[in-house]
């Protein structure tokens, strides 16, 4: 199926999300749509699914123009979404998910279940997406549900499948079998639209690049761009993407973590038994699977959450089950993982955010009484030296963008003393510029002897920053590797296989 | 289906450019447009008048039954409408020049020097009601702002007046010393009755507004037992009635007792109360944690902000205004309490709640929420004596600024207000899905 936009112009009040945007997706064509966050690609998706009006423009399907007043008629036109955030029903068989408002009837309005099940096997064969049609969908590890949700769409006969952001919360080997999908979907002649800010996937799969920057299109590139100059199209700058880091030397150990037990709040040891050293001048990078225990071993040393057994200190300094004020006045800098949540208060000035955790300590304060001068001298600083961007330190952190919502919240942490500075998804959710920023301090901290302890989900930037990448799978650490560590091997160790290990 | 927009808020930069046209920079007839609170609250206030103004339409017999006539005679419409226009008149006449003063009794005074006492009555009595309002407001204010709903501010204050009349009553001392220890006794009563829902709440997780809400009823069977114990009740006495304050534990009025004039030096009080409190919640470390608890508790224990502490000093605080406006009451006004004290129409901690949210927690915004609660009191009452309007008019008034300033979605579409921000929502809701 052949559909283009034509001069899509969309607005949110005063603010311009799409400008004039011109599109082609031609049949078989794998199109990726390249752009930060907030560059306008999911408002655009949701215009062409008929989620959102366009004030401007308009959309060819097969050269015919077309109007989808909601989601159903873009559907019907042969238009198929899979979310970034999947739309299934937890407990219920992939069968019934897919069937799902569409469902095959016997008499007296009962489900069909044979003729469910049939039809899944027959879609699954056709487009080669093996899925179990009687297992139920929150059973399925992620990249299945996933198939399960493209299984949904192409059961509509969808001509255009758009991925949102697809990836995300994949690991490697999933990340591989989708593009697998990908290709052979497009292979039988169906047009994909695969939205995603990640420079990898985009060379890996795509056909056609088109880069999306402030609601506009920048250019169409073809996959034989280098990383960098996709970046640089992206952010509209030169991104350096390799992090330099020079040979230091390993110092004492900063944490330590011993047989550490953490359970969740259903009561299950979702950290069972982590034994971990971080030492002054390295990065330990934990990589995993999100869901695998990784939040709650931040939140036990963070002092958030109850550790059940085993110990946990700095620099040689207890601090299990220490409260909070304790365990960050011992010098432990946390970058939460959910910064809206618990990094910041929103609502609150930058300034008083970049005390938020030292707001007794001199200058801030004395005897009760609170400093502003010197709160608002400190934002200033801080303002200059991380390069935040923002109308002025009285601005809320709320009127901030992602990414410089976590400056915020790197330079509160690092314009104090430290003994060890853990960061937990430091770039989750941020655009390649503020990435390669937040890289850069972490790695600069290293290279002045402070010890780092990473955790993401992300393997590109846990090989990026790790001087050695620990693997957690189940609540277990399956194995400590080092950067150069072939990636296939440390998928493996993500999703639990021992096998492969080297030391 | 999601109909999240890709912009999501906290991510573009378009966020940053819409904060750049703060009031400030806009013309007078923006900021007017706009949605400030207090043009809400002004705008609110017209309203509650119009309504008022229909009301006593509706629900006065002569003004009916001209209209009746007026209906079948339409050369008598001029007169109909004359009337209503001079009862309506008459009674928000009477409730200004009851609550603020009467400017005809005030060019005599000025032109004569004579007759003061009656001319600053209405503006006197409107500032005694405050006082105790805007102690109590702001306790309740603090507390809300921790994200705490202490809805028990009215036993508070009566524990707090109990505890200060104990001081007061039974023991004699100079009132240097006397006058304080009663104040810091009505404190500590407020604080202590306080701590129970805080420690409930910090050490078995009990909800606060529950255990607040309850604890009222069992301070009003404290009141009634306390008053007849023989310790505290009135000698000679069978009612529920206390001893009489000592005259050295007393807020005297500011321009002596024999003016006649019952403001009191409570008012200073409450204005230290609202310093206090300014600087409190601007200022101190505390309030800082205060704030931040309420704004986002998860980010306050991320930062090392211990949630059971907070909520013991919130009601040690909150609990102790209260109580200091308990006290303030019964020592600027009636010198005793009894088993009526605060009770009913009079029980200031609740409309304190009201006044709180009016105020929108801030100490200024406060002030200016009790003066017009005080002054529709106090006006209501002139207007019922001089009109013969029920006071209940001046509680309708009441009630529908409180329901407009509530919902500030009616007031916009009322005086169609534009509003960039709600637009912007309703851009994004409305073409949703």
């Amino acid at each position: 199926m052949r559909v283009e936009l034509k001069g899509i112009t969309k607005r949110f009040g005063s603010f311009t999300a799409n400008h004039q945007i011109d599109l082609v997706v031609e049949p078989g064509q794998i199109h990726c749509l390249l752009g930060e966050n907030g560059a306008g690609k999911s408002t655009l998706m949701n215009v062409l699914f008929g989620l959102l009006h366009a004030e401007e423009g308009e959309i060819l399907v097969n050269g015919e123009p077309v109007r989808f007043a909601n989601s159903g008629e873009a559907v019907r036109h042969g238009i198929g979404m899979v979310h970034q955030h999947f739309m299934l029903v937890p407990v219920f068989t992939a069968a019934e998910n897919v069937v799902l408002g569409f469902e095959p009837t016997k008499s007296f309005n009962r489900l069909d279940h044979k003729t469910a099940s049939a039809k899944i096997l027959e879609l699954s064969k056709k487009f080669g997406l093996d899925v179990d049609p009687d297992a139920v969908v929150e059973n399925l590890p992620i990249g299945l549900q996933q198939r399960v949700e493209i299984l949904k769409a192409l059961s509509h006969d969808a001509e255009l499948l758009i991925l949102d952001e697809p990836t995300a919360v994949l690991t490697p080997q999933e990340i591989d079998a989708l593009m697998e999908i990908m290709r052979s979907l497009a292979r039988d002649g169906k047009s994909i639209l695969f939205i995603t800010h990640k420079l990898k996937e985009v060379r890996a799969v795509a056909d056609v690049i088109t880069v999306i920057r402030q609601g506009r299109i920048i250019d169409s590139v073809a996959p034989t761009e280098t990383e960098n100059q996709l970046a640089a199209l992206m952010v509209g700058r030169e991104v350096n993407l390799i992090v330099h880091k020079e040979s230091t030397e390993l110092g004492d150990v900063v944490l330590e973590l011993k047989d550490v037990v953490v359970r969740d709040d259903r009561g299950l040891a979702v950290v069972n038994g982590v034994s971990l050293d971080v030492h002054a001048g390295e990065i330990v990078a934990l990589a995993g699977v999100q869901g695998n225990g990784q939040t709650e071993l931040a939140e036990a040393i963070s002092g958030l959450r109850h550790v059940e057994s085993g110990t946990i200190s700095l620099r040689g300094h207890d601090i299990t089950n220490h409260t909070p004020r304790q365990i960050l006045d011992a010098g432990l800098g946390h970058v939460p993982e959910d910064r809206q949540r618990d990094g910041l208060v929103l609502s609150m000035s930058l300034a008083d955010n970049l005390v938020l955790n030292t707001p007794r300590r001199a200058p801030f304060a004395r005897r009760g009484t609170r400093n502003l001068g010197a709160v608002d001298d400190n934002a200033t600083v801080l303002v200059e030296r991380f390069d935040i961007r923002t109308t002025g330190i009285d601005a809320n952190a709320g009127s901030l963008s992602g990414g410089n919502q976590q400056k915020v919240i790197v330079a509160r942490e690092l314009s104090r003393p430290l003994t060890c500075f853990m960061a937990s998804q430091p770039t989750r959710g941020l655009d390649v510029g503020s990435i390669e920023y937040v890289h850069r301090q972490i790695v600069n901290q290293r290279n002045e002897g402070l010890g780092i302890f990473i955790i993401s989900s992300e393997l590109d930037e846990v090989v990026a920053l790790g001087d050695r990448i620990a693997v957690m799978y189940a609540g277990q650490i399956t194995g400590i590797v080092d950067p150069s560590t072939n990636r296939e091997d440390i998928g493996l160790l993500m999703a639990g296989s021992t096998v492969g290990t080297h030391d | 289906m999601t109909n999240e927009p890709a912009a999501s808020p906290t991510d573009t930069p378009v966020d940053v450019a819409r904060d750049v046209s703060t009031p400030a920079t806009r013309g007078w007839w923006a900021r007017y447009s706009s949605t400030s609170p207090i043009t809400l609250t002004v705008l609110a206030l017209i309203l509650g008048v119009v309504i008022g103004a229909f009301i006593i339409m509706v629900t006065s017999a002569p003004i009916l039954d001209s209209w009746r006539y007026s209906f079948h005679h339409l050369g008598s419409i001029g007169s109909t409408l004359k009337l209503t226009f001079d009862t309506v008149a008459a009674a928000y006449r009477a409730m200004v020049t009851g609550s603020i003063i009467d400017p005809t009794l005030f060019f005599h005074s000025i032109s004569t020097g004579q007759g003061w006492d009656q001319t600053l009555t209405p503006i006197s009595e409107t500032l005694t009601y405050a006082t105790p309002l805007v102690i109590a407001s702001i306790g309740v204010g603090i507390a809300f702002q921790t994200g705490i709903f202490n809805i028990g501010a009215n036993g508070q204050a009566i524990l707090g007046a109990i505890a200060g009349t104990a001081m007061a009553s039974m023991i004699h001392l100079p009132m240097i010393v006397h006058l304080p220890l009663t104040l810091i006794a009505g404190i500590l009563g407020g604080a202590v009755c306080g701590m129970v829902p805080g420690v409930l709440k910090a050490y078995t997780g009990a909800h606060e507004v529950i255990v607040t809400l309850m604890f009222n009823y069992v301070v009003n069977a404290i009141l009634i037992y306390v008053l007849t114990s023989t310790a505290l009740q009135l000698p000679g006495q069978s009612n529920d009635i206390s001893r009489n304050f000592d005259s050295t534990a007393t807020l005297n009025p500011l321009f002596g007792t024999k003016s006649g004039l019952r403001v009191s030096y409570g008012i200073f009080v409450a204005a230290a109360v609202v310093i206090f409190a300014i600087w409190f919640l601007k200022r101190s470390s505390l309030g800082f944690d205060f704030r931040i608890t309420g704004a986002n508790p998860n980010a306050a224990r991320a930062s090392g902000i211990n949630p059971k502490t907070i909520v013991l000093t919130v009601f040690l605080v909150s609990g102790g205004l209260s109580g200091l406006a308990g006290i303030v009451q019964a020592a600027s006004t009636t010198h005793y309490i009894d088993g009526g004290f605060l009770i009913g129409s009079a029980g200031i901690g609740f409309t304190a709640i009201t006044i709180a949210l009016l105020g929108r927690l801030q100490p200024i915004g406060i002030v200016w929420g009790s003066l017009l609660f005080a002054a529709l009191g106090v006006g209501g009452r002139a207007m019922q004596a001089a009109t013969g309007i029920p006071l209940d008019l001046a509680t309708i008034i009441q009630s529908v600024v409180v329901l407009f300033v509530a919902s500030p979605v009616l007031i916009t579409e009322i005086f169609r207000l534009r509003s960039s921000a709600e637009s912007f929502q309703l851009a994004n809701k409305g073409w949703g899905s």
